[in-house]
């Protein structure tokens, strides 16, 4: 259980980024205080498989138990660390919007219908590999309010837990050639595009099946750990 | 020429948007039937007897209290344990006060290095539309002796420390998180 790398935030959005309204009035203007990490971020919650029910990775069927409408895909990929050590027995949590770009929200007003076949949620736990595996539905594009004709690419939601609280994340996926991609303001928030470009997941035709549903691989990267020393004592001691 | 540094680049974070309920809280938005609890619904530390109350809010720099945010906490256990199956909440903030309340038990001491034990606290992730990556900070006791407490004691404008620290209101801790302006609370880069 080493201590976690320092955070590189060029690898993040910026939290102030005024193309994306809402975070003017919600990103701190002092600097955060830095510190490395202690047993409390090193440490984190523990999920087990127990806690699973057999469809929760299959958002194409686990509301009603009859198929959702939409493109039937497989969202797959691996959580490692920066070191690539695999991150077993992590939870992913995922939500998205159905196939029209409506979420099953009470806030959401958007015209696109409701399908009654479909939640929007999912989750699962990272196999000894660190893979991970989803059935569910491409979701649409949507309308938010931030400019007056600004939409949301397709995207799907992803909550990461790793080992340690301290490597909490969550982002998105989006989806290869989206011609929305380089026009939304939340992606702008990442200021360099080379960073942003690791959040869309290529086409993955290996894992197609085949009259069945499209693949996409979305490869996940948590904070790594420095494993030579722990603390002030010699490792073992 | 050097060798390349084989370490990888973290994904980066996105926002969780307004509908984090859907995949995090959903039995909370009346999407029922997929999951039967929400994870983190629960008390940290369920069978403890000797429990408290913490009530708070997530404050933006208008001074309104968000609605639509996700906390997550983790602590340890009475004893200063940290415990894999226990330890973690997650609360959604209510739909109209913005205030959301967690009933658990005052962690015990955990240690930072061989010299030196941490106060009592909290350790707290945020997660929300407009906030682009999860804000992490902590909450300590007024009614613990926090001199000495490694992670306070780097705060250089000690006027802030008091951000990261419960008040006893009556029966409960009360706890404000300021994300901006006066008052902003203290957030860790950890």
């Amino acid at each position: 259980m080493g201590s976690l790398y320092q955070r590189d935030f060029g690898q993040h959005p910026l939290p102030y980024s005024p193309g994306y309204k809402t975070t003017v009035a919600r990103s701190p203007s002092l600097p955060l205080l830095s510190m490395p990490s202690t047993i409390t971020e090193e440490t984190g919650p523990v999920f087990g498989h127990e806690m699973l029910a057999d469809l929760d990775n299959d958002l194409t069927c686990n509301f009603t138990g009859r198929p959702a409408i939409g493109e039937r895909i497989i969202v797959h990929g691996r959580v490692t660390d920066q070191e690539r050590r695999p991150q077993r027995g992590v939870l992913i949590e995922v939500w998205q919007a159905n196939a029209g770009g409506r979420y099953r929200h009470r806030k959401d007003g958007y015209l696109a219908p409701l399908d009654p076949d479909f939640g929007g949620c999912g989750r699962c736990i990272t196999d000894d590999e660190g893979r991970y595996e989803f059935h569910t539905i491409k979701p649409g594009a949507y309308p938010w309010p931030n400019g007056t004709n600004d939409w949301r690419p397709a995207h799907i939601h992803f909550s990461i837990f790793g080992t340690g609280f301290g490597q909490r994340l969550i982002t998105q996926m989006y989806f290869e050639g989206d011609p929305l991609i380089p026009r939304c303001p939340i992606i702008a928030t990442i200021p360099d595009p080379k960073v942003a470009e690791r959040l869309v997941a290529p086409l993955d035709m290996a894992m197609a099946m085949p009259m069945d549903s499209l693949a996409y691989r979305f490869d996940i990267v948590l904070r790594g750990r420095r494993q030579t020393t722990f603390e002030n004592r010699m490792e073992g001691l | 020429m050097v060798q390349k540094l084989e370490t990888f680049h973290e994904t980066p974070s996105q926002t969780a948007g307004p509908y984090v309920h859907i995949g995090c809280t959903p039995n909370f938005i009346g999407v029922e039937g997929i999951y039967s609890a929400d994870l983190g619904a629960a008390d940290p530390f369920p069978d403890a007897g000797d429990t408290i109350t913490l009530v708070g809010r997530v404050i933006d720099g208008t001074g309104t209290p968000l609605r639509d945010c996700m906390v997550e906490f983790w602590q340890a256990d009475g004893g200063g344990r940290y415990r894999p199956g226990q330890g973690f909440a997650r609360r959604p903030a209510d739909a109209e006060t913005g205030e959301w309340r967690l009933v658990t038990v005052k962690p015990g001491r955990v240690p930072f290095s061989d010299k030196v034990m941490q106060a009592p606290h909290i350790a707290v992730w945020i997660a929300a539309r407009g906030i682009n990556l999860g804000l992490h900070t902590r909450i300590y006791f007024e009614d613990e002796d926090n001199d000495g407490d490694p992670l306070l004691g780097r705060i250089e404008l000690r006027h802030r420390v008091p951000t990261l620290v419960a008040r006893r209101d009556g029966g409960v801790y009360r706890h404000d998180i300021v994300l901006k302006g006066e008052g902003e609370t203290v957030f860790l880069d950890i």
